[in-house]
Parts: C-alpha cells; structure tokens; sequence
C-alpha cells in the first residue's frame, strides 16, 4: 500500500518544490499508470516511495512503513518489499544477467538452492533464456531491460514500480511488456504495480487508473484514461 | 548471517579484486612502495642506533688510584666502584700490567724498556651502562677515597649524545612525513577505485542490501590485497637489506662498524608489515566507501 498524504518535498539545493502537497493512494493488488510531463516529479515519487529521498512535510506510508519516522537502518527492509525497474535499468556492468539478478536474492539472504531453482524460472519468464552468461553491455536495449524487470520481480515483492520501462522498447516490445506487468499484477499474490510511462496508446490499451500530475501535484486521478489528464 | 551467505560475500570480495584488476594492482603497489620505504628507514636508523650502542661500550673511563695504596688496598676498591649504578664492568689493572701494556706500545724505544713500574698507577678500567651520565659517573668516582684521578672523555660521550639525538630525529621525522603521504596516496587510490563503483553501491542499496552486505567484500578485498602487499614488501626489503648489507660487510666500512642480520629483525619486521598491510587494506577500503553508503 502506497499513501501520500499532502506531501511535500524540495531537492536540497532545489528553488522549487519538486513534490508539492501531493495526495493519493495505491491500495495492494492495484495496477495504476502515473502520466505528466517530463519535469513534473514522477521519479520523485519513486523517490520518495524508496526512501532515496525524504519528505518535508506530509505523511507517507509505503508497505506499512511510516516513511517520514523510518530509521536508516530499516530502510533495506521497506526496499526489500518494492522492486523497482529504473528509467535507466541501473544494471551492475561487472556482473552478467544471471548475477545482475542472483545478487538481488542473495540481498535478501536466499540460499543457493532456492537462487538456482528462482533465477532461470524468473529469467525465462522476461524471455532472456540464453543470456544468462551475457554481460549487460553486450545484451540489446529491450534485453537490458528486462534484466531490470527480472531483477525487480525476482524476490516477489510487494509493490513493482517501474519508470519508464518502455523509453528504449518498439511498440511490440512495450505492449509485451506492460502484458507482463499485467500478469504479474493479477497473480497469486497480488502485486500492486505502479508505471510511469509517457505513451497514451499504451495507457489508452487497458483500462487502468491513471493518475495524472504536473509541477508536483496531482491533477487527475481515475479510471478514464490518459484523455482526461490531456484536457486538463 | 548465513554461511552461505558469508561464502557468497567473501567469493564477491575475491572476484572484485580481478573485475578492478588495475585499481588492485595500484594499491598493491602503493602498500608495497609505502612499507619498504618506511622499513628501510627504520632499518637504517636501527642498525645506526647498534652500532652507536657498540661503539659505546667500547668508550671507557680510567680510574687511577693513590700512589700510596699498596695493590692490596688498591684492589679493595672494586667492590665500591662497582657499586656505582652507572658501572656495567670494571676491571682492575695493577701498575706491573700497565708498564707492560705500555712497554709494549713502545717496544722500540730503548728509553721506555727499563723504567720501573712504580712511576705508575694501579687502575680500574671502567664501562658505562649510559654515557650520557659520564660526567655524573665522573664525580662519583672522584667522590670514592683511594681515587686520584678519573680521565673520562666528556667530549667523546657528548658526541654520541648528539649523533644519537640526531640520527632519532630526522628518522623519526622521515617516517612521520612518510606516513602522511602515504595514507594520502592510499585515500586517494581506494576513492578512485570506489568511484567507479559509486553506481553499484546505490545499485545494491536500491534492491535493499545492508551496508554490511556491501561493505562485506570490500573489506576482504582490503584484507587481501593489504596481506599481499605486506608479503611482497616484506620479501622485499629482506632481499634488498641482504644485498646492501653484504656489501656493507664486504667493503672497508664493515671492518669498523657490525650490522644486524635480517633474520634476527624478521620476528618482528614481518609482524609489523602484516599489521600495517591489514590496517591499511581494511581502514582504506571501509573509509572509502562510507561517503556511498549514506544513499
Ligand atoms: N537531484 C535533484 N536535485 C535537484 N532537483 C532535481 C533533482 N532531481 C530532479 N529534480 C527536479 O525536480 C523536478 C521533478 O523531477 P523528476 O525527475 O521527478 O521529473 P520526472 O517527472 O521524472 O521527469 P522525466 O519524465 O523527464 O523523467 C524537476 O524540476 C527536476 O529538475
Ligand atoms: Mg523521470
């Protein structure tokens, strides 16, 4: 569960106020598209929703973790229930596919057994069977990011929040994609999912919650598409 | 933590030396260059120091004894000298002994062959345990009854003072600088190597790793490269004081002066390299880092 009750937050060394008095809230098992303008603080969110930054002012509770009293040393545990697919992918260059996904569950303290038995499952479910010896740089744009969406999904997290996940992807390839993040959104345990994206097919292609925001705030929230944030 | 866990660390750390192959190789070198300066130096000012300490003992002081004391009398003394605490060893030399010691400093002179024993003194030659007091062993010698006369090179023993005060000075400022350039150049090779890795530490912090999950397989990697580091520098320095020593043992200088075999400076150079290796290693790469785990 995701709640942000009028918050607020300022970059350090920021004049403006990159999330200003935001209200909204994602209950588990839902699957909500977040839409605006570049600029408008949709990594900032994600930000905020990690703990990689804090808020000034507000209430925010990700997960059961009251985001504006955690300790430090409490943050890997609220990280621990949040994949995140980044709008870079964030790879480690060093480590090939299979460890760029494997080390995420050693992080979580997973034995071997159970890394060996998860791995190739997770991989072959993104579709990167074959690439596991593969280095990061010498696999293909799409397939870098589904290194990142394997990575994000492999401990089965609670909240699956991806930004941008379809910038490098043909409109086959992010339809796929999103179909992914639809099934994962629908399985057994319910995983609640959060997109950012830009692309309004894509968004007009299912009939999720949108939630629309610009210069911090949100301006439209609802079942009816990318439309209603375009007349606004 | 889990064994599997740890095993899982310390093969990162392991992997991570041959992933940043150059950035290893560096540190390895600059540990290398860093103890085998600082140990010569020591080495140096150790060896100065023995044979300042050999030279010593060999400085004594003669205490001449009353011509009226019979050599009865005279040898009745030495219980009383040797009571001084600044006496490591005295020896009692009556006056036919020193005629002869001194006949035959002269054999060739017939003016000194037949001169009677008695225009000479019995003496007691003396050793100091601290030359530096010489001058205060002076007047306690004088201050025994049956003491005529005491000749004591003061300028000799002020001398070593000086050359002693001298030689622990500059070393100890030596290694002084050394260390702080070298904790420098260290600081500054351990954060290039981290910068590098800036992006997998946020990385790894992202997918909520703990900073003891991150900061694991640095610290083995700064223990072994530290460990290596220190061996090669110790191989090192033993193969290049044999070398200088030899020479110094084979030219004219070795006649005068003895040098400490390696073997018996090795108990504790070997401790020492070990331990600055491992400081060095472990601190350097845990300082490093901490600046990348506050994300
Ligand atoms: N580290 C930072 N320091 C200061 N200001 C920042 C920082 N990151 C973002 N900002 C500012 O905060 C605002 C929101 O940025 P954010 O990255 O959340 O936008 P976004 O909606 O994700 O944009 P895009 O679609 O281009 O990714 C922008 O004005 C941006 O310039
Ligand atoms: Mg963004």
């Amino acid at each position: 569960m995701v709640l942000f009750d009028n918050v607020s937050m300022t970059y350090p060394g920021g004049d403006m106020r990159a999330i200003d008095e935001m209200s909204f809230a994602i209950d588990d098992g839902e699957f909500v598209f977040l839409v605006g303008p570049s600029g408008s603080g949709k990594t900032s969110i994600i930000k905020l929703i990690t703990g990689e930054v804090r808020a000034d002012s507000g209430e925010l509770n990700v997960n059961g973790f009251d985001l504006r009293r955690i300790r430090r040393g409490k943050l890997p545990a609220l990280r621990r229930t949040i994949g995140v697919i980044f709008q870079d992918f964030r790879l480690i260059e060093d480590m090939t596919v299979y460890d760029n996904v494997a080390f995420a569950m050693h992080v979580v303290g997973a034995s071997n057994r159970e890394i060996r038995r998860r791995v190739p499952y997770v991989l072959d479910l993104v579709g990167l069977s074959g690439r596991e010896k593969r280095f990061p740089r010498e696999v293909s744009g799409g397939e870098q990011q589904r290194v990142a969406v394997a990575r994000a999904i492999v401990n089965s997290p609670q909240l699956l929040i991806a930004d941008e996940p379809t910038g490098n992807l043909d409109p086959a390839r992010s339809l796929e994609l999103m179909l992914l993040m639809d099934r994962i959104n629908d399985n057994e345990m319910g995983t609640t999912v959060l997109v950012v994206t830009h692309e309004k097919e894509l968004v007009n292609s299912f009939s999720k919650r949108v939630v629309a925001i610009e210069d911090g705030r949100v301006i439209s929230d609802g079942m009816d598409g990318y439309y209603s944030y375009e007349i606004q | 933590m889990k064994s599997s866990k740890i095993g899982y660390l310390i093969k990162e750390g392991f992997k991570s030396i041959g992933t940043h192959g150059f950035m290893s190789f560096a540190s390895v070198t600059i540990i290398i260059a860093c103890l085998v300066i600082m140990g010569s130096f020591t080495l140096i000012a150790v060896n100065i120091d023995s044979m300042l300490d050999s030279l010593e003992a060999e400085n004594q002081v003669v205490a001449y004894v009353e011509e009226t004391f019979s050599e009865e009398e005279a040898r009745a003394l030495q219980p009383e000298i040797e009571y001084i605490s600044n006496v490591r060893l005295c020896r009692f030399v009556p006056r036919e002994e020193a005629m002869e010691e001194f006949a035959s400093q002269f054999e060739n002179q017939a003016l000194f062959q037949d001169v009677d024993a008695s225009v000479l003194r019995d003496r007691y030659i003396i050793y100091l345990n601290d030359i530096s007091l010489m001058e205060q062993t002076q007047e306690e010698l004088y201050n025994i009854i049956g003491v005529a006369n005491v000749d004591a090179h003061l300028g000799v023993a002020e001398g070593f003072v000086a050359v002693r005060n001298v030689v622990s000075a500059v070393s100890l400022i030596l290694v002084v600088v050394l260390v702080v350039v070298s904790v420098f150049i260290m600081a500054n090779t351990v954060k290039l190597a981290t910068l590098s890795r800036r992006e997998e530490i946020a990385i790894m912090k992202m997918v909520g790793a703990s900073n003891w999950f991150i900061r694991f397989p640095f610290i083995v990697e700064g223990l072994v490269l530290g460990l290596l580091g220190a061996i090669i520098a110790f191989l090192l320095e033993w193969s290049v004081y044999d070398v200088v020593t030899n020479r110094i043992i084979a030219g004219v200088i070795g006649r005068l002066v003895s040098v400490i075999p390696f073997s018996q400076l090795s108990p504790i150079v070997l401790p020492v390299y070990l331990g600055v290796g491992l400081a060095v290693g472990v601190f350097g790469s845990t300082i490093a880092i901490r600046n990348y785990l506050q994300v």
